[in-house]
């Protein structure tokens, strides 16, 4: 019963979809439309070749749901060299603007790629991370399966094909000129429906838990979820212009929409960044290290002060600006009391491996996942300081935001997932260890190197130019021109992008030796220089 | 007083308040939370690594009664 249901509503989707490309205003939404029209009727196949047949026993699954946890840490991966490479590229563009194409114009010039690689390396790298080890942390955490059957898969290529139907939409040049809510309106509502499932699924897990307690990530978890969903739904209220186009108008005008836009640009950093990896932090730190975390009250506190906060940090994107000054400043001030849960989540993270510092040696997993909070700590540092009006005036606009960026996503985010995918990998494919140990030495090497000179080089150029930009004559005339600017940071541009090359690399060495693990390949043999000193 | 600024003149007051009221309370609820109780939660990663905790009510029910959580023994 329930297939003729879902022939049904699939078979009227594929025709909806059908007309809306013979009807759509332009290209993007006429190719949006004709991927919603070959899945819907893809998946009505699939349903179709089904029918009357012999059903399998339906018997209650058992054990943890860890097939969709798989699919993940591959898509995870992906996505992760695909949103790399395009920002290496990106990187390359700038520093050699003859690498926008004439033949590519517009699809492929730095504008339309820009959010391409925002996108991919945040939200589908970073997404499917997040998505991926909150399933595997919530069912281990609360000792119980995941709650909703195969919603979870839902959930999985719900995600993805939102992921696609919003990179194609950049190249495509359907944008609502949002920062990170770049997606027009209808691939808005898709993402919409498919995180209530996501909150489904998890809040359902935690209902059916056999612990009596929410372990602390769980509870980052939920806020990321959560704050995620309210903040998209905020953001993108808007209203379209055309069933049958991409465009749409918002409804917040001005300095709302402003605010409006880096409440929620912050708070994505917030909380897609920062509370959801801090769930990963809470669980994989203490399993690797092999020892509980340092002190659970602390977490409990790092936990609400962190989502207290951070709510209100949105408006130091908006200093001397339209914005009234009394907003300014307690966006500012908010950020600067934020400066202390995050070296609080830092240190606690940290001080787990109390007595276990010698793993530092011999095991490069941990190793990354140190170095990562160490990247968290100097990134909610920095992001504070740069939240002052007065080095704001510094540093607003410059390549300094780009670097302060790139080292909290590089360094936190790209490192604790490494270390995530590295931790989960031999576990789900049932392998005793990863092919090879060095290979992540390597790659811990590569990533951290890189990281270092694409920060280094943002700050030397990113502090060259407000200072350029600020220099007046004695008669109080500028001293520079934009284009002046431009020309001095060039070493600069190609050291960024040699940076982004060897984190590329390191992704790619990763890429190799996670698939060699899921082959089950023989396991390479551990270097013995690395062996501790007994 | 128009709408914004009577929300305005509450938020800065008595929600701001109730906010601190509440944030404040978590932190010493988390703060004077027994030691044993703390110790336990952040042990839970280390139990149900591989399979999802019994609950005794299978019909041919192989665990042992120690794989149960506290509360269901």
């Amino acid at each position: 019963m329930t297939d003729y249901v879902k022939l049904i509503a699939l078979g009227l989707v594929a025709v909806f979809a059908a007309i809306a490309a013979n009807y759509a205003r332009d290209l993007a939404y006429m190719v949006h439309a004709l991927l919603i029209m070959l899945m819907a009727g893809g998946a009505f196949l699939w349903i179709l070749r089904g029918m009357d047949e012999a059903k399998p026993p339906r018997v209650t699954p058992t054990g943890y749901m860890d097939d969709v946890i798989r699919a993940g840490v591959v898509a995870t991966s992906l996505w992760g060299v695909v949103g790399m490479l395009a920002g290496t590229w990106i990187a390359f563009q700038l520093a050699f603007p003859a690498l926008n194409f004439e033949w590519g114009q517009p699809y492929t010039n730095f504008g339309r790629l820009r959010p391409l690689h925002t996108s991919a390396v945040i939200f589908a790298f970073g997404g499917n991370a997040l998505i991926a080890t909150s399933f595997y942390i919530v069912q281990r955490t609360c000792a119980a399966r995941l709650w909703g059957g195969n919603t979870a898969w839902f959930v999985f290529w719900g995600y993805n094909f939102f992921i696609v139907l919003a990179a194609t939409g950049y190249i495509l040049g359907a944008t609502q000129s949002k920062e990170y809510a770049e997606p027009e309106w209808y691939v808005d509502i898709w993402l919409t429906i498919v995180w209530v499932a996501y909150l489904a699924v998890f809040m359902g897990t935690l209902m059916k838990r056999k612990e009596p307690h929410i372990y602390v990530a769980n509870w980052f978890f939920l806020a990321f979820i959560v704050t995620v969903a309210m903040l998209h739904i905020v953001n993108n209220l808007s209203v379209p212009v055309s069933i049958f186009g991409s465009a749409s108008v918002q409804l917040f005008s001005g300095v709302q929409d402003a605010m409006t836009q880096w409440w929620y640009g912050h708070n994505a950093v917030g909380f897609f960044l920062t509370a959801g990896f801090l769930g990963m932090m809470y669980y994989f730190i203490p399993k690797q290290a092999d020892r509980p975390v340092f002190s659970y009250k602390l977490s409990i506190i790092h936990f609400w002060a962190l989502i207290f906060l951070y709510i209100w940090a949105g408006p130091h994107h908006l200093h001397y600006t339209a914005l009234p000054d009394w907003a300014a400043t307690l966006g500012m001030v908010f950020s600067i009391i934020l400066w202390m849960p995050s070296w609080g989540g830092m240190i606690n993270g940290l001080m787990t491996l109390q007595g276990a510092w010698d793993k530092l040696r011999t095991d490069p997993i941990i190793k990354m996942m140190v170095a990562s909070l160490a990247f968290y700590g100097m990134s909610t540092f920095e992001g504070p300081m740069m939240s002052i009006r007065a080095v704001n005036s510094l540093s607003h606009y410059t390549d300094w935001t780009i670097g302060h960026v790139h080292s909290g996503a590089l360094g936190w985010n790209g490192l604790i997932t490494f270390a995530a995918l590295y931790f989960l990998t031999p576990r789900l494919w049932n392998r005793s260890q990863l092919y090879s140990l060095s290979l992540v030495n390597t790659h811990f090497w590569l990533a951290t190197v890189g990281i270092v000179l694409y920060a280094s080089s943002m700050w030397v150029t990113g502090i060259m130019e407000g200072l350029m930009w600020r220099e007046v004559d004695d008669q109080g005339f500028l001293v520079n021109s934009f284009a002046d600017t431009v020309s001095a940071k060039y070493p600069m541009y190609i050291v960024r992008g040699l940076g982004g090359v060897l984190y590329l690399t390191g992704a790619l060495i990763m890429c190799y030796n996670l698939w060699m693990t899921m082959r089950g390949a023989p396991v390479k043999a551990a270097n013995t220089a690395m062996a501790p000193a007994e | 007083m128009d709408t914004y600024s009577l929300l305005r003149e509450f938020a800065d007051s008595w929600f701001l308040i109730a906010m601190l009221t509440f944030f404040l309370g978590a932190c010493l609820y988390a703060l004077l939370s027994r030691r044993e109780i703390t110790e336990d939660i952040a042990n839970i990663p280390f139990r149900h690594e591989d399979a999802p905790a019994c609950t005794g009510d299978c019909a041919n029910c192989a665990c042992s009664k120690f794989d149960l959580p506290e509360r269901q023994k």
